[in-house]
């Protein structure tokens, strides 16, 4: 029998001693993630209170003319009819041929004309516009102070995120701009890169999986590839421009199919970008989650006669899939709020035209965004933080989309 | 061709990773239906050479094998012959149950339907699993996931599933070693029942289950290479009560190691 002396682990005290000591530095690395946690909640905190500290507040505006000078109805009570009445008598000839070029005046909605007659005609002039925080906490001083320095004006506390402003389209003034071509840009960019990437992304996942030979070629394939996906975006902006925009000018701009007024700068050549922006990312996550598919499954199909494509077709890939939709859930984020490579390709800045199509013209939100924090008046900065406000809940919602068919196909057995 | 009383004859087969040299110059006859057990001790070799019968380890990159495998007269390692065929005539049910994430009714309808079976769907399932022993715990939830079943009717499953295609040998690699007594014996059952349409080739660890339940019993051992080799093959019972190599004597009476 060994005595208590030269056993190899500790005994009694001995034990309990290292075992606090154990504890000890068990409660110092919790604490640790905990603080790790913790800042991680504070920025992302940090981050939406910001946006929306500008995305709501006090506005102090004027009107250049008064509404009673075009009419002797309330303008929210007029039809559209009488609005467009308004409209053609009091604007230039020019300016509202104009508006009707970018889109055919009858086919506005009373919303929108609405807009204009304010835009355009009572002049609403912005003198002075306040953060959230401001307008909560010095309510009293902003009063003063625009009753001292504008005392025509009309002070209200204003939300910059409306309804309007999702439905209106761009306009050079901020009170009456909306993000709708913005939002429907950044949805064919994203269908468009999606369709592109996701099939062959799979693909090439799949050919890298089950049919490559090891050897050093497919090393320095699979080695590039996972470094394509750390590739600054401006350089797939580049590649975009020279490739999509010029060497395919004829396909991305539709002269092939027909389409005679557009350049290469479509939101084709856009939409294939992102998708070759995204292309490693699914490729690699299909990659992980075809690999996570276990042998033994592929070798009960083979050990029933299957052939390779049966072995996959059936098995490999229902079970891979959740995994290849989570990497289209993360290309899908990657390519909505990418901006540098769509600067490059030719994002139009200023449109207020809807894309209809692969060949239009576009812009989309983080362009937007991007545009309107770089004006200098405050008023952009607002609706700046409303459309960042946008781009998220659309960001959220496309996610919220993809995890729901994913848990679809996810069928668990 | 006539018709031998042999399933399969290997001629000096040898099977190798990369460079090293798992198992060495096989020569075996296995009779037909007969069950034939390999045995022999852990890294011997017996999953290698099992899976090399029905060309499994083609899926091994660095693995590769000299000498003949015949069916019928035909070499499975010759130019002409396509694996897939191979396994459509040589089942296999593996050491782990691996029933596909399907129903109970789809692990057996699947293997069928991409070999083209032309016959009744509902048929052939009743059947095979009728044939497996499992047809009564199963009736009433053939939509059910065969996940859901225990580990020993999970194998039945895959007995059921390998039955289905109607090979002509069924290999099994210790098909019973992660079941309980009663699974066990119920698998030992059905193959004596199974012998009487199939071969069949089982690796077994376990000493009372290859003297009960084999009609032949190849000894597989390492040389100083680390190369295993059949060294003796012959009835279960010679095997088991006159062995005539003192190593498969040491090796079947506990001795061993
Ligand atoms: N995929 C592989 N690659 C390289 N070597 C392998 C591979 N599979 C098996 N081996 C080697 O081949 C030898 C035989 O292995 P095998 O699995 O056939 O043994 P076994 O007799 O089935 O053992 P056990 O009874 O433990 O299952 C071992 O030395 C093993 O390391
Ligand atoms: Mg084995």
């Amino acid at each position: 029998m060994n005595t208590p002396n030269t056993l190899p682990y500790p005994q009694g005290n001995a034990f309990y001693s290292t075992l606090r000591k154990r504890y000890l530095t068990a409660t110092i690395w919790q604490s640790l993630f905990l603080g790790s946690l913790l800042i991680a909640i504070i920025v992302l905190m940090a981050l939406i209170y910001n946006v929306i500290d500008g995305a709501f507040g006090y506005i102090a505006y004027e009107y250049k003319n008064s509404p009673s000078e075009f009419t002797a109805t309330a303008p929210n009570e007029l039809t559209k009819e009488e609005l467009l009445v308004i409209l053609k008598d009091n604007l230039s000839r020019g300016a509202y041929n104009k508006l009707d070029e970018e889109q055919t005046m009858e086919t506005r909605s009373q919303s929108d004309l609405l807009n204009l007659f304010f835009e355009r005609l009572v002049r609403l002039d912005t003198k002075q516009t306040w953060s959230m925080t401001e307008s909560l906490s010095k309510g009293a001083e902003i009063q003063a102070e625009v009753a001292e320095k504008y005392p025509d004006a009309v002070l209200e506390f204003r939300s910059w995120l409306t309804p309007q402003f999702l439905t209106a389209p761009m306009s050079s003034r901020a009170e009456f701009a909306g993000v709708r071509t913005a939002v429907l840009g950044s949805l064919w960019l994203v269908g468009i890169a999606i369709a592109f990437a996701l099939p062959i992304g799979t693909g090439a996942a799949i050919y890298l999986q089950e049919y490559a030979p090891k050897n050093w070629f497919t090393s320095i394939v699979q080695t590039n590839i996972n470094n394509l996906a750390g590739v600054p975006s401006i350089v797939y902006g580049m590649l975009g421009l020279a490739v999509f925009v010029r060497v395919m000018e004829s396909f991305t701009s539709g002269a092939m199919f027909g389409v005679t007024d557009s350049n290469g700068r479509t939101i084709l050549s856009a939409g294939l970008t992102m998708g070759i922006l995204v292309l490693p990312l699914i490729i690699i996550n299909a990659q992980e989650a075809i690999k996570a598919v276990p042998d033994s499954l592929r070798q009960a199909a083979f050990g029933v006669g299957a052939t390779r494509w049966q072995t996959i077709w059936h098995h490999v890939l229902p079970n891979a899939l959740p995994g290849i939709m989570t990497g289209s859930i993360l290309a899908l984020s990657r390519a909505l709020g990418e901006t540098a490579p769509l600067i490059v390709v030719g994002a139009s800045t200023f449109i207020s035209l809807d894309p209809d199509g692969p060949f239009s013209k576009f812009t989309a939100l983080p362009i937007q965004i991007y545009q309107w924090t770089t004006r200098a008046q405050s008023e952009f900065h607002a609706i700046a933080a409303s459309a960042i406000i946008v781009l998220l809940i659309l960001l959220l919602t496309l996610n919220a989309t993809a995890i729901l068919l994913r848990n679809r196909f996810q069928r668990r057995w | 061709m006539e018709n031998t009383n042999y399933a399969i004859e290997t001629n000096n087969l040898s099977i190798h990773y990369g460079n090293f040299t798992a198992v060495k110059g096989v020569n075996m006859k296995v009779e037909r239906q007969k069950i034939t057990a390999i045995i022999g001790p852990s890294g011997c070799g017996k999953s290698t050479l099992l899976r090399a019968f029905n060309r499994m380890n083609d899926f091994v990159p660095s693995c590769h094998v000299t000498g003949e495998l015949l069916l019928d007269n035909q070499n499975l390692y010759g130019k002409n012959v396509d694996p897939v065929e191979v396994r459509r005539k040589i089942g296999m049910v593996f050491q782990k149950p691996n029933p596909f994430p399907k129903s109970i009714y789809e692990n057996i309808a699947w293997g069928a339907r991409i070999n083209g079976f032309k016959g009744k769907m509902d048929e052939l399932v009743e059947q095979s699993l009728r044939s497996a022993a499992l047809w009564d715990e199963v009736k009433d939830k053939l939509q059910q996931s065969a996940y859901a079943l225990s580990g020993g009717q999970q194998q039945r499953l895959c007995i059921a599933r390998t039955i289905a295609i109607q090979p002509e040998i069924i290999l099994m690699d210790e098909p019973a070693s992660a079941l309980d007594p009663i699974s066990t014996l119920r698998i030992e059952e059905l193959m004596q029942e199974l012998k009487k349409n199939y071969t069949i080739l089982i690796v077994t660890h376990n000493m009372q289950q290859a003297a009960r339940a084999s009609d032949y019993t190849a000894m597989m051992m390492i040389d100083d290479q680390r190369a295993g080799g059949v060294i003796e093959f012959d009835d279960t019972k010679a095997i088991f009560t006159r062995p005539k190599d003192k190593r498969t004597e040491d090796y079947v009476t506990g001795r061993f190691g």
